[in-house]
């Protein structure tokens, strides 16, 4: 039997697998990518440097001196409290405990804090708590501090909200209903993220986190990108960061546009171009993972999503990382060797500015 | 970054490949990106040039702890009466120069 390498399935499972099948697995996802998106697949020698992080022996690897990016994240500093549905650790802290721990135990670039249920429509009319501890927190930390928080359009709809579900008017033919239902919805979202966007400026917020953009289709991504508008001109010393959901902008809609482009099948490439045009300082491009297929072939596919979205944005990119996304496989106590190859992949090849 | 418990996602990560924080210069290059959209590089060589130190030093903790403490703008140990949190992001803002929303609204309340 000739070498195995350890790596890892996208679900987490251990595997070994043979130089020869990493290197056609590396093929197979980058040409998937590139054939999603219409985007150039890697080059022979971003192949031959993934293959070696992958055939390195250590179970941990990472970046060399002065290669180094910037990491930032959604309520991770309160991941020490939070519970497992969180992947929090569940301890007696507070939340201004957990964030000063991340910032001078961990050592994290950036930090932030959020409401445990993630949402914008959840905050709104808890706003002025989630004010005083942002401020009080404020106070006390050194590196840049975040509010992150979810746009979740779904919500706004019956039962959990005021609109009219499209997933019960499109079945029934009601196609204008629908897609009528999807813009009020959308123009509430923006509503309620510049109000709490606003409130959180008001108390010295330094930069805001919309999290997990267009998980409800192509109106949500429009509601983010008009809140991002609206707040740059009310706003001009928060730094805004948006986050992705996924790889590619569903259209539940279907005809919505930003700034002459449609929102609908958009890939990060292009997602990047609008949400800088909408005027955020940060993109964090999320890249789905198969649980069936191989870290080799999931890793290469996300490299090849960022490595052409960092190369047409103007402002800096930092690739989601978390479970289930980018390469890590979707675990909650996600492999250390599976996530710092995913690391130094995204950063060496992907030419991220940050995480 | 997403989610993932905190020692095998957050953590890892910053192992791997990011700049240390406060612990260095992480947080410096990290409100260059903030404040000016500056790509990685173009922020690292901004707060270079500021600290008056090659780029590759930003992430040198040997040379960043004495930095950091000469500077007084927040150190990774705790020491009584040295510069943290608005304290020391007041002295960021002015090093850098950029505007901090949370220095603008202290000094506010402080009528400077």
């Amino acid at each position: 039997m000739g070498k195995r390498i350890f790596t890892r399935m996208g679900d987490g499972e251990r595997i070994a697998m043979s130089p020869g099948k990493i290197k056609d697995d590396l093929l197979a996802g980058t040409n998937d990518a590139a054939d999603r998106a219409g985007i150039p697949v890697l080059t022979p020698d971003d192949l031959e440097l993934l293959f070696e992080i992958f055939a390195e022996p250590a179970k941990i690897v990472g970046v060399a001196p002065g290669e180094e990016v910037i990491v930032s994240d959604d309520a991770v500093a309160t991941l020490f409290y939070l519970d497992q549905e969180n992947c929090g650790q569940g301890l007696p802290l507070s939340r201004v405990q957990s964030i000063l721990t991340y910032e001078r135990a961990c050592c994290a670039d950036t930090l932030s804090t959020g409401h445990v249920d993630y949402t914008f429509k959840q905050v709104k009319p808890i706003v002025n708590f989630e004010k005083q501890d942002y401020y009080n927190t404020s106070l006390m930390t050194t590196a840049p501090f975040f509010y992150g928080s979810q746009p979740n359009m779904g919500i706004y709809f019956r039962p959990d909200g005021p609109f009219p579900n499209p997933a019960d008017l499109f079945p029934a033919g009601k196609i204008k209903e629908a897609l009528d239902a999807q813009e009020d919805a959308a123009a509430q979202l923006t509503r309620d993220m510049v109000y709490v966007s606003k409130q959180m400026y008001d108390v010295g917020c330094e930069g805001i986190n919309f999290d997990t953009a267009a998980s409800a289709g192509d109106a949500d991504f429009f509601a983010t990108l008009q809140a991002v508008s609206e707040l740059k001109k009310k706003t001009q010393h928060m730094a805004i960061e948006v986050g992705m959901s996924s790889e590619f902008v569903m259209g539940m809609h279907g005809d919505i546009t930003f700034d002459g482009q449609l929102l609908a099948g958009m890939y990060p490439h292009q997602q990047v171009k609008v949400v800088e045009a909408a005027g955020a300082d940060i993109f964090g491009p999320a890249i789905n993972v198969s649980v069936g297929e191989s870290t080799p072939w999931n890793l290469a596919r996300s490299v090849t999503f960022v490595k052409e979205c960092v190369a047409v944005a103007n402002i800096p990119v930092h690739p989601n990382v978390g479970m289930g996304v980018c390469g890590v496989p979707m675990f909650e106590v996600p492999p250390i060797d599976a996530v710092t190859r995913t690391s130094k992949a995204l950063v060496l090849i992907g030419k991220a500015d940050g995480l | 970054m997403g989610t993932g418990d905190i020692f095998g996602m957050p953590t890892a990560h910053i192992m791997a490949s990011a700049m240390g924080g406060i612990r260095t210069a992480g947080d410096l290059v990290a409100w260059m990106q903030m404040s000016r959209r500056m790509k990685i590089n173009e922020a690292k060589a901004y707060v270079a040039e500021k600290l008056g130190i090659d780029v590759i030093d930003l992430t040198n903790e040997e040379v960043m702890r004495q930095v950091r403490e000469d500077l007084d703008i927040g150190i990774i140990t705790s020491v009584a009466g040295s510069a943290k949190g608005i304290a020391a992001k007041w002295k960021i803002a002015e090093l850098l120069d950029i505007q901090i929303n949370s220095v603008n609204l202290f000094k506010e309340k402080l009528r400077l």
